[in-house]
């Protein structure tokens, strides 16, 4: 029995994506992070670079009649070239006049301070990093500003950037790979004791409803003692009713049992035949009505219990011995052989109460409807993957277009007037054999009068 | 036979007793489980009916309590509860038997002499009626030299008859001990076990005498 049960969405599944996401957006940030420390860096350094080379070649300036001086250094330009192999641009000035170098190389505004001052821009094509210094110097009398303007194009730098991006990819994606993996692990670890608990609950037979008492983590506990009370509420309400229907049938047959007995009595002291004859009638009525109390409760019995199956190992040999020893008083009564045949070792799976229920059902109808020096077979067989108990009789049979609607409640063959019975006892044995994943034979014996019950089940 | 009922429902009890020494039995009721201890403590039963529900405990309780002193008393356990959850619980207790309220005195009678069949009888199930050695549990007449099978209505007949030689049964009387209410049953069912039993006891001193008007009687020649 598993009931439908609405899920959605999966506590590992759930914590495996916030994780996940988590480190994305970690590793993508450490990404960005380095790599833009590592432009800074990069910029820095050629900034410093720039502006020593630039303030060497201003050193070299001097003023000589008017006319500007300048020798460009060459540890100027090595500097720059240990960088790497960039190009270098450069274009001195002296007041407004052009000196030297590429005169359309641009010069960088120079805001307040003293300089150098940096920009980026672009010239032939390329990007070049600028730096533009200057320093006053006396032609003639009055200061005039020697500019010098020096740019080199960022190849290199670009390439090393492009390097440590790769780097920074690298670990970025190692640290995700990482966390993934730390992610799984997690998420498996946190749900096992939930995996645990299901495994150990899921493991119960239908009428194990201890509680649980293995320990769980504290934040499971509120849980636990929810399902711990439930079950002892169940277990409670389980043991309730099984009482009542058995309380049940005591309160309704005992004061029967009374009635019955004070019939008797006055039966035995009554001479005048018509008031036999109606007490009589009163004691079978009794009969009947304690028949039908018990097999309601009876049936109530067997619906409740097949609600919650238990599954044992039932050798059908030693059930059927032990229930035709159970009847054998009742047939004797009536000079019914009851005969026993069995071959092979048989045996299934179910409850034992419930099988001994179906039997003795439909036993105790053969006996009823068997005519007395007569006998009742019994015979347990296998074939087809399935357990057999047939019952053959040798009473009065059963109308053919009745076989399937006598398993249903109430109801009687036409031909049985006169017989105590409810019409309870083959729904009976036919719910157990469904309930057992079996089924109920009923029909006409094939070799001779009465009726062959078959109760069958399925082989262990 | 001596047997101890324990039965608190007065009326019941008392029918009971009846039926019983009908057959010749002797017993004592208990109503309660102090009383049915008492008893148990003092005397030896051939068979013990003990009823489940009583006012002072479970019947339960005394047949677990009593199990291992009462290893050679049968136990038939009467209930009115359901048979389907009851029975497993006392048959598994240590009852012989078990028998759901209420019942026919036919069954009881049955269930006891299949249970004390299957004990095992004694001494006392054999009675002497002249040349004839009957006994009642086995179902097995002796006369001369020829040892009969009775059937199971015969044998009851002849119960009856054996209890109480010379004592006349009517048909009527014999009929309510023969067969269940939900039998129906004319008197001549009687005459065809009368004239059987007939046959069995030919060539001995013991005679089923028809007394015209009045009924049957057993009589040792």
């Amino acid at each position: 029995m598993s009931a439908e049960v609405h899920s959605r969405g999966s506590i590992r599944r759930r914590l495996m994506l916030q994780l996940l996401l988590g480190a994305a957006v970690l590793a993508i940030a450490l990404f960005f992070i380095v790599q833009s420390l590592a432009r800074q860096l990069a910029e820095e350094s050629q900034d410093n670079i720039l502006a020593a080379a630039v303030s060497a070649i201003l050193d070299t300036t001097s003023v000589r009649d008017g006319e500007i001086q300048l020798d460009l250094p060459y540890s100027a330009f090595s500097m720059l070239s240990n960088i790497s192999n960039d190009r270098v641009f450069y274009s001195v000035r002296f007041g407004d006049d052009f000196v030297t170098g590429y005169n359309d190389l641009p010069t960088v505004p120079k805001d307040d301070g003293f300089g150098p001052w940096f920009d980026t821009a672009t010239y032939q094509g390329d990007e070049v990093r600028i730096v533009t210094a200057e320093r006053r110097l006396a032609s003639r009398g009055k200061p005039l500003a020697v500019e010098v303007t020096l740019a080199q194009t960022r190849d290199g730098q670009r390439d090393q950037l492009r390097w440590i991006s790769q780097i920074a990819a690298a670990l970025g994606s190692g640290f995700f790979i990482s966390v993934a993996v730390l992610a799984a692990l997690t998420a498996r670890s946190s749900i096992s004791p939930i995996l645990r608990l299901t495994k150990s609950v899921s493991r119960r037979g239908p009428k194990d409803l201890r509680p649980v008492a293995a320990p769980v983590p504290h934040e499971m506990a509120p849980l636990v003692a929810a399902l711990n009370s439930f079950m002892d509420r169940l277990k409670n309400s389980l043991t309730r009713s099984e009482e009542f229907i058995a309380d049940a049938a005591h309160r309704v047959r005992t004061p029967l049992a009374t009635v019955r007995t004070q019939a008797e009595i006055t039966y035995r002291r009554v001479e005048k035949d018509e008031n036999r004859a109606s007490i009589r009638e009163m004691i079978r009525a009794i009969d009947e009505s304690s028949r039908a109390a018990g097999q309601l409760l009876d049936h109530a019995m067997v619906t409740f219990r097949t609600d919650h199956l238990e599954q044992e190992v039932i050798d059908l040999n030693s059930l059927a011995d032990e229930m035709i020893e159970r009847l054998h008083p009742m047939a004797e009564l009536r000079e019914i052989e009851l005969v026993l045949v069995q071959q092979n070792a048989v045996s299934t799976v179910g409850d034992t109460i419930l099988l001994q229920s179906a039997l003795r059902n439909v036993l105790d109808n053969a006996i009823k409807y068997s005519p007395a020096d007569s006998t009742v077979t019994l015979c347990v067989s296998l074939d087809a993957g399935m357990a057999h108990l047939t019952t053959t009789d040798c009473g009065i049979g059963l109308p053919e277009e009745d076989a399937e609607s006598l398993k249903s409640r109430f109801a009687r063959g036409a031909n049985v007037e006169g017989v105590i019975g409810s019409g309870l006892g083959l729904t009976i044995a036919d719910e157990v054999a469904r309930a057992h994943g079996g089924y109920l034979t009923i029909a006409n014996n094939s070799k001779g009068p009465g009726a062959c019950v078959t109760l069958s089940f399925p082989l262990q | 036979m001596r047997f101890l009922l324990i039965e608190d429902n007065l009326s019941l009890a008392r029918a009971t007793i009846d039926r019983l020494s009908l057959d010749g039995h002797v017993v004592d009721h208990a109503e309660c489980l102090a009383d049915a201890n008492g008893f148990v403590s003092t005397t030896d039963y051939d068979l013990i009916l003990l009823d489940i529900m009583l006012p002072d405990g479970d019947g339960r309780s005394f047949l677990k309590s009593h199990r291992s002193a009462l290893e050679s008393t049968p136990v038939i356990a009467t209930t009115a509860r359901s048979e389907v959850s009851d029975r497993v619980g006392i048959l598994d207790l240590g009852a012989d038997d078990y028998i759901t309220k209420p019942f026919d005195f036919a069954e009881l009678e049955a269930r006891c002499r299949a249970v004390l069949r299957r004990r095992g009888g004694n001494a006392s199930n054999i009675i002497s009626l002249g040349d004839v050695r009957f006994d009642s549990l086995s179902g097995t007449l002796e006369v001369g030299q020829r040892t009969l099978h009775l059937r199971n209505r015969e044998l009851r007949l002849f119960e009856i008859f054996a209890a109480a030689p010379e004592q006349i049964f009517s048909k009527p009387k014999l009929l309510d001990r023969l067969f269940s209410y939900d039998e129906d049953v004319s008197e001549n069912a009687i005459e065809v076990y009368v004239g059987r039993l007939r046959r069995h006891l030919k060539g001995s001193r013991a005679e089923i005498v028809t007394d015209r008007g009045l009924g049957y009687r057993l009589s040792i020649k």
